[in-house]
């Protein structure tokens, strides 16, 4: 367990060791350490292989950037693939596997990819794989799919639990660098409400991995104790290890922070993160700037490094690649990582800066105007091969090259609202531009300006301006303000393998190619060579092929395009923007009030929207649903039978205007329905097909009380509201859906009267002529208990509905069954309730399925043209009324012992069978026990005028052809005798 | 250039020097005989066809910005002929067997996976429905087969069938349907296309039709005046801003679609999945990301994006269905504009203008489309009647109520 | 997004349902109108690329429907009305 790339210092602690395995082998870290550092701490720089060529990588950075080093991380149905070792917080008893490799990661056999790249250039499969062509799909295919991909799902269901959560501020800041702790500190002060985030597990950005100084303190010390301040203001929140991954519209960020990642498993009832929306009204963006790499020959192996990259690994992590390193830029700021490097303890085998002109230096070797243009090392990097300003080559050994092409402002949050970043040439880099998301302000590195105190001077003035601070602006502390000096440099010219993609293995040559071939618009180059698609999006690729491409096509690079940047910043887990969401939790559950009293008997249960409604409801010995069903439909119909209907949506509609209101709304008349009385109503989406269906009573003048199918219970009323306010903005009258305050019971069958009458207070009297069919009444039950009485069917049977406050409902069932004991009541579920309704040819769901009108269910005449109601004008389309249109029927096998099958298909009994041919469909089947066979309901074209007529029912899709007669789709009862005895 | 196995040893062997551009960069000319507006698969997928079907010889395809960047490059990459309808199923199925045939007509390698498609079934009531719609697809000559649960957990047993909040209860399977690699069927079509002289003309926007006595005879562009004796216009998403150059307000509401994908995994998906109680699909690409979707966002937008309450929508009824995913990471999300009709149906049609032809209003569906849309727009561009599979795409069809509505929700296209 | 109800202030989109353009509170008098007056206000749109007169139904809160100008390429919203107000206001 030695680090012997553990270097002094650093922000970890020492007195936290950690133990962790990678690929089967033990080793240690220290609290404070990401894997990569710990792994690198360890003399491992061999963390992954890349995509296409499975070439060894090492890290390339320190940060979420990172395109390289991404492993596998822990195991069993937590295995989290593509997870990015410079990311990882390392805990103790941490697991990791390298991916995409095979048998090892050291030895992968798809490494041969990368002796044929020259066959496997940019889109070469476009261009092949064509013969023949069912190879395609059998051999080729699944080849390359098998190579493709990077780490693997467990394939088991993600045990941990994910949240979600609002939260609102005056001032989001983003990324807690030099730029957010100034901004913080002087919103905090000024006494906002503020939320300072950051991706990274310690505040500080930058500060961590510098040497500088702010005010006689170390940057990290400066950071630290600006946390400090900043964690006792009531004011401020500080997320840490919480990324802000998109700007959404009008002000609304999402944010994902990682509760549990960085321990070994979520810690009892902690979810693993939460996914927060968070509401600003101002936010400033101090995302800081990356630095970006620059191709040269064989520039990915695992030793090949951001410069900066190599500077956090020294000054926070104290940790090296190794103990001999190279520095390969084209600005100042490369000799920056070469001096803290030295003072760390690493040899500088040499700093190859492209500049002629660079500044020598006494400490280390300089070769200016010289280039990187080639590396050594199967496995990582062993030896640098340099071309000097006077055209000789030298090779330097060293175990790390830290390379330094510029750095590029993070302005992907600037993009999201698609927002164009603006070229700025003394950085050679793009900065915010065009329209910023609303109440968007940008700080520090973020805005091109790459000093520390600048990002002071910009983060205290972006908070000011956010806030609208007047008075005097204190002085910000004293901070290094190097002016940046590079010359722009994007790759070694004769380059060919020179990687710009390193996950991707997108190299010069393919720019080359993909220009060669016409594909030079950014957008044609990003999709043609995969360039920065991969799980990194091009965070430290993008700029370089934008530039070669530019380059090729004789422009300038903002000329040639920009790189815009979608959500998400960083990729997120898919459980996090799940949330709880999901198994039984997906969607509310809604039960009626006597659920649990139908849960006692047994009752199987049936999803409907997101209700539960009993299905129907077993006996002892009964083994097929059918016995069940059928039993409850005989029962009801010789006796009487119980139910819950509480589903069906209820609106109570009361002014003035409620007559002429629900006259407009319904097709049919409603205006002159009489006080006491209940009419079946039709209504129609504008467009003239039918919307709905329900019933209409009106209690008093004023007051009536309509119902809906359970599906379009919501939708019908927003309609209602929507004729309600935009079309009859002057009409007096009021809707309030009452759904979920009355329970609501069917008692069917011809004793239902008889049992009602022992529940109805004697003051009502129930009787025929007192209480016809289609009566409506308020009423008292139980001695005193407010209900609603309906005296309407839906089974074809002598029937009422009656309605009872919801917390009433449990007891109201439970009373019927008692009361109903003699007559031997039964409950029964949905599945009775809908072969009835076949049984008596009432429309309903699959019937009224948003294609077909009043004509077609042969209501057409209740559309009255007596008066304008909803729908009227727009159904009398000849569409709409041909003279072959569907016309609701029913179905009766020849022979009865066959099966009829809802979703077939009607063919003439001697025609041919295909689609030009179709006389219709089946909309609903069901065992009839009246008619002991089984029925259905069919849309069958001029199917009024067909009854007799054999046709055959055909259902490829099932195997199934029967001869089927067309009959009245009354098959119960035509004369509708019992529902008025 | 012909593209083969052969060719790229060639290549490979002597450098890459060999391959020229894909396509070339023509000047616009003064006058063509046919001016397809669009460069995204429909318009492409038409040049293509008018060139190779319909012999024509002088036709131009114009595109504001670079081709394919729009739908076609923004899609989730489905194919299938999953549909109910008399006026949609032939339509579709003549598209799929367009897919079937299409790498061996362009010449490219668009990756054509008929890998399969489940739509799953959670009630009787969707039982039924999809019954109807499998036997209408079988009718039509498509392929269909009704899965009960059993045999969706042998397929996919990492769905969820332990604890769904609706339970899977089955799935109407189409084994022809698949995925196909969206980019390379604009970069195909457009190909060939120029490969038998269609002029495609980048970052040439159309500004406006030159119409006299009602007729239209060319196009104002970024760059000039472009005569022609038939101007077809496929911008599917920006319809709407296109139309109203000419006066025309359609039955069509321009809505953004987000689309999905997870980083790059190891196959664990073999086919497309869609869930039939929550809004989300998903396949896997041959690169290995998880290409998924839902819904729309549901109100009027031109912006190309949209926002989080969808990107959550989708991702719980994906968690829902299939929790294993959880670990998964959402790599990247975008947002494309999507024609919603008032049916839920395309039109492909002339408009009222002599010489102005008009194709759109595709929903989110455009992309399976694309081959047979080209055909038949270019159809009757070439003859002036409308093909076989797509008479049912009219303009009047809403004015005389006929209506191709398959989801059955009416005139109000966020439904759709 | 976040639409500033007229009565109840900033609220988030999601408590909303949409319907489409503001132009379907319009509806034709059916005295006069033609079948085209019918097929234009149920099936055409300006579909601007722009500000955009549009219905949203408040149906997580206090069930009123609203007329929002939005601009269809930012999502910008300028003004929020109660639509019976709108509506009311036609009438004069």
């Amino acid at each position: 367990m030695t680090q012997i790339n553990r270097l002094q210092g650093g922000q970890i602690n020492r007195d936290r060791p950690l133990k962790f395995m990678f690929d089967g082998k033990f080793y240690q870290g220290f609290e404070g350490d990401t894997l990569a550092s710990a792994l690198l701490a360890n003399n491992v720089r061999l963390m992954g292989r890349s995509f296409k060529y499975h070439r060894p990588r090492g890290p390339l950075t320190a940060g979420s950037e990172e395109p390289n080093a991404i492993v596998e991380l822990r195991g069993g149905a937590r295995r989290e693939p593509n997870t990015r070792a410079t990311t990882a917080e390392l805990y103790d008893g941490l697991v990791a596997h390298s991916q995409n490799r095979w048998p090892s990661l050291a030895f992968d056999a798809m490494a041969i990819n990368d002796r044929f790249s020259n066959f496997l250039t940019a889109g070469f499969y476009y261009k092949t794989f064509m013969w023949p062509k069912a190879f395609w799909e059998k051999l080729y295919e699944p080849i390359i799919r098998r190579a493709a991909g990077l780490g693997a799902l467990s394939g088991r269901e993600d045990p941990d639990v994910y949240d979600k959560g609002f939260r609102h501020c005056d001032l989001l800041i983003i990324g807690a660098g030099p730029a957010g702790l100034m901004a913080a500190l002087t919103a905090g002060r000024a006494g906002a409400d503020v939320i300072l985030a950051d991706e990274d597990f310690r505040m500080g950005g930058r500060l961590n991995a510098e040497t500088f100084e702010i005010s006689g303190q170390s940057g990290a010390d400066w950071a630290a104790s600006a946390v400090a301040e900043l964690s006792s203001l009531p004011n401020v929140r500080l997320m840490p290890r919480t990324t802000i991954i998109g700007a959404f519209d009008h002000g609304i960020y999402g944010a994902v922070e990682r509760i549990s990642d960085h321990l070994h498993m979520p810690d009892a009832d902690k979810p693993r993160q939460i996914l927060w929306r968070i509401t600003t009204r101002q936010t400033i963006l101090c995302a800081g700037a990356t630095e970006r790499p620059i191709a040269f020959d064989n520039n990915d192996r695992p030793g090949v490094m951001l410069a900066s990259a190599l500077r956090t690994y020294a000054n926070r992590f104290a940790a090296t690649p190794a103990k001999r390193i190279a520095i390969f830029t084209n600005n100042d700021d490369g000799h920056r990582t070469a001096r803290d490097l030295q003072a760390c303890g690493v040899q500088i085998a040499a700093v190859v800066d492209t500049r002629p002109d660079a500044a020598l230096s006494t400490d280390y070797q300089v070769l200016r105007g010289a280039q990187v243009i080639d590396t050594k090392g199967r496995l990582g990097l062993t030896f640098a091969e340099v071309k000097l300003a006077d055209g000789s080559e030298r090779t330097l050994e060293c175990g790390a090259l830290g390379v330094s092409g510029g750095w590029n402002p993070n302005v992907h949050l600037t993009c999201h609202q698609r927002g164009r970043p603006a070229w700025q040439d003394d950085i050679a880099a793009f900065v915010p531009g065009g329209i910023l998301p609303m109440g968007m302000r940008v700080a520090g590195a973020a805005t091109g300006a790459l000093s520390t105190h600048q990002a002071l001077v910009t983060g205290k003035e972006a908070a000011r301006k956010a806030l609208g601070l007047k008075g005097r602006a204190p002085k910000v502390a004293d901070a290094e303000d190097m002016p940046v000096n590079m010359t722009p440099f994007w790759y070694v010219k004769g380059t060919t393998r020179g990687w710009l993609d390193q996950q991707n293995d997108v190299t010069v040559k393919d720019v080359k190619l993909s220009h060669q071939e016409g594909f030079r618009s950014v957008e044609h180059l990003k999709r043609y060579t995969t360039l920065g698609m991969a799980t990194d999006q091009g965070k430290t690729s993008n700029m370089g092929g934008l530039a070669i491409m530019a380059e090729l096509a004789g422009k300038s690079i903002p000329e040639t395009g920009t790189t815009i940047f979608r959500p998400p910043y960083t990729p997120v887990p898919i459980g996090t923007f799940g949330g709880r969401m999901r198994g039984t939790e997906f969607h509310p559950t809604r039960l009626t009030p006597s659920h649990n009293w139908a849960k006692e008997q047994g009752a199987v249960f049936v999803e409907v929207g997101n209700w539960l409604r009993a299905q129907w409801f077993p006996r002892p010995g009964e083994t097929h649903w059918r016995q069940s069903v059928d039993r409850e439909v005989r029962q009801t119909r010789a006796s009487v039978g119980v139910c819950d209907c509480t589903t069906l949506g209820k609106i109570d509609v009361q002014g003035t205007d409620a007559a002429r209101f629900l006259n407009f709304v319904y097709a049919n008349g409603m205006a002159k329905l009489p006080v006491g009385k209940t009419r079946y109503g039709l209504m129609l989406r504008e467009d003239g097909i039918v919307m709905d269906d329900g019933t209409a009573a009106r209690l008093e003048e004023d007051h009536f009380v309509v119902t809906t199918t359970t599906a379009n219970a919501g939708k019908v009323y927003q309609h209602m509201e929507f004729v309600r306010q935009c079309l009859m903005p002057d009409a007096d009258v009021q809707l309030i859906s009452t759904t979920e305050a009355w329970a609501q019971y069917a008692v069917a069958g011809p004793n239902s009267r008889k049992l009602l009458e022992k529940i109805v207070d004697a003051d009502h009297d129930i009787s025929n002529d007192a209480f016809p069919f289609m009566a409506c009444a308020n009423i008292t039950v139980c001695g005193g208990l407010r209900a609603r009485l309906f005296r309407i069917s839906f089974s074809g049977e002598l029937a009422f509905e009656i309605a009872v406050p919801s917390r009433y409902g449990d007891s109201l069932m439970r009373k019927l069954m008692q009361q109903g004991e003699e007559f031997g009541v039964t409950p029964y579920g949905t599945e009775a309730l809908g072969v009835m309704r076949i049984e008596k040819g009432h429309a309903a769901g699959n019937e009224l399925n948003g294609t077909t009108t009043a004509l077609n269910l042969g209501l057409g005449r209740m559309v009255s043209t007596a008066k304008d109601t909803i729908g009227a004008a727009l159904s009398r389309r000849p569409g709409l009324n041909e003279a072959d249109a569907l016309k609701l029927v029913g179905l009766k096998p020849l022979d009865p012992e066959t099966k009829i099958t809802a979703g077939g298909h009607l063919m003439r009994a001697d025609g041919p069978v295909d689609a030009a041919h179709d006389q219709g469909y089946v909309t609903s089947a069901a065992f009839s026990p009246a008619m002991n066979s089984m029925i259905g309901l069919a849309l069958l074209k001029q199917g009024d005028e067909r009854l007799g007529e054999t046709l055959r029912l055909v259902s490829p899709l099932t195997d199934l052809t029967i001869s089927v007669e067309v009959v009245s789709a009354h098959f119960v009862d035509p004369k509708g005798e019992r529902l008025r005895a | 250039m012909r593209y083969s196995g052969f060719r790229i040893i060639k290549e490979a062997l002597t450098g890459h020097r060999g391959w020229g551009p894909a396509w070339r960069e023509p000047e616009p000319k003064a006058h063509y005989d046919i001016i397809v507006i669009g460069g995204g698969g429909h318009g492409l997928a038409t040049a293509h066809y008018l060139a190779s079907v319909y012999q024509q010889k002088s036709v131009a395809v114009l595109e504001k910005g670079w081709i394919g960047g729009g739908n076609v490059g923004r899609n989730t990459t489905i194919i299938r002929s999953n549909y109910l309808l008399d006026g949609n199923e032939p339509f579709y199925e003549f598209s799929l067997k367009l897919w079937e045939g299409l790498e061996q007509d362009l010449n490219y390698n668009a990756m054509v996976s008929q890998r399969g498609i489940i739509n799953l079934i959670h009630s009787d009531a969707q039982r039924d429905a999809f019954t109807r719609r499998g036997n209408a697809m079988i009718l039509n000559g498509a392929d269909a087969e009704l899965l009960d649960e059993a045999a969706v957990r042998r397929e996919y047993p990492y769905l969820n069938f332990r604890d769904a909040r609706f339970p899977i209860k089955g799935g109407l399977a189409q084994r022809r349907g698949g995925t196909v690699r969206h980019d390379a069927v604009a970069w195909g079509f457009a190909r060939a296309a120029d490969s038998r002289g269609v002029d495609i003309i980048q970052n040439c926007e159309v500004t406006g039709f030159r119409i006299q006595d009602g007729t239209c005879t060319g196009v104002e562009t970024s760059r000039g005046f472009i005569g022609a004796t038939k101007v077809g216009c496929a911008v599917a998403g920006s319809s709407g801003r296109l139309m109203a150059h000419a006066d025309m307000r359609l039955p069509i509401e321009s809505h953004v679609l987000q689309a999905f994908v997870s980083e790059g995994l190891k196959p664990i998906l073999p086919g497309v999945i869609t869930f039939g109680a929550g809004h989300f699909y998903v396949s896997q690409s041959d690169k290995g990301g998880l290409v998924f979707g839902g819904d729309i966002d549901g109100y009027n937008s031109y912006a190309q994006r949209g926002n989080l309450p969808v990107v959550e929508d989708v991702c719980e009824g994906g968690m829902a269905i299939m929790p294993m995913i959880g670990r998964a990471r959402l790599l990247r999300m975008w947002g494309g504009i999507m024609d919603m009709s008032m049916d839920g149906s395309p039109i492909i049609d002339r408009t009222h203008i002599d010489g102005l032809y008009f194709n759109g209003g595709w929903c989110y569906g455009g992309f399976k489309a694309t081959p047979a849309s080209g055909y038949t727009f270019a159809h009757l561009l070439a003859t002036d009647t409308p093909h076989h599979v797509a008479t049912a795409y009219r303009f009047d069809r809403f004015r005389t109520g006929h209506m191709i509505d398959e989801k059955g929700v009416g005139n109000q296209p966020n439904l759709h | 997004m976040i639409i500033h109800h007229p009565l109840l202030g900033p609220r988030d989109a999601s408590e909303f349902v949409y319907l489409g353009a503001a132009t379907l509170l319009d509806r034709p008098d059916p005295q006069t109108a033609t079948p085209d007056d019918w097929h234009a206000y149920a099936y055409l749109r300006d579909n601007p690329a722009g500000p955009h007169r549009e219905l949203w139904f408040h149906e997580g809160g206090d069930r009123s429907w609203l007329v929002v100008t939005r601009d269809t390429t930012t999502h910008e919203i300028t003004d929020v009305a109660l639509a019976r107000d709108v509506a009311l206001e036609r009438r004069k």
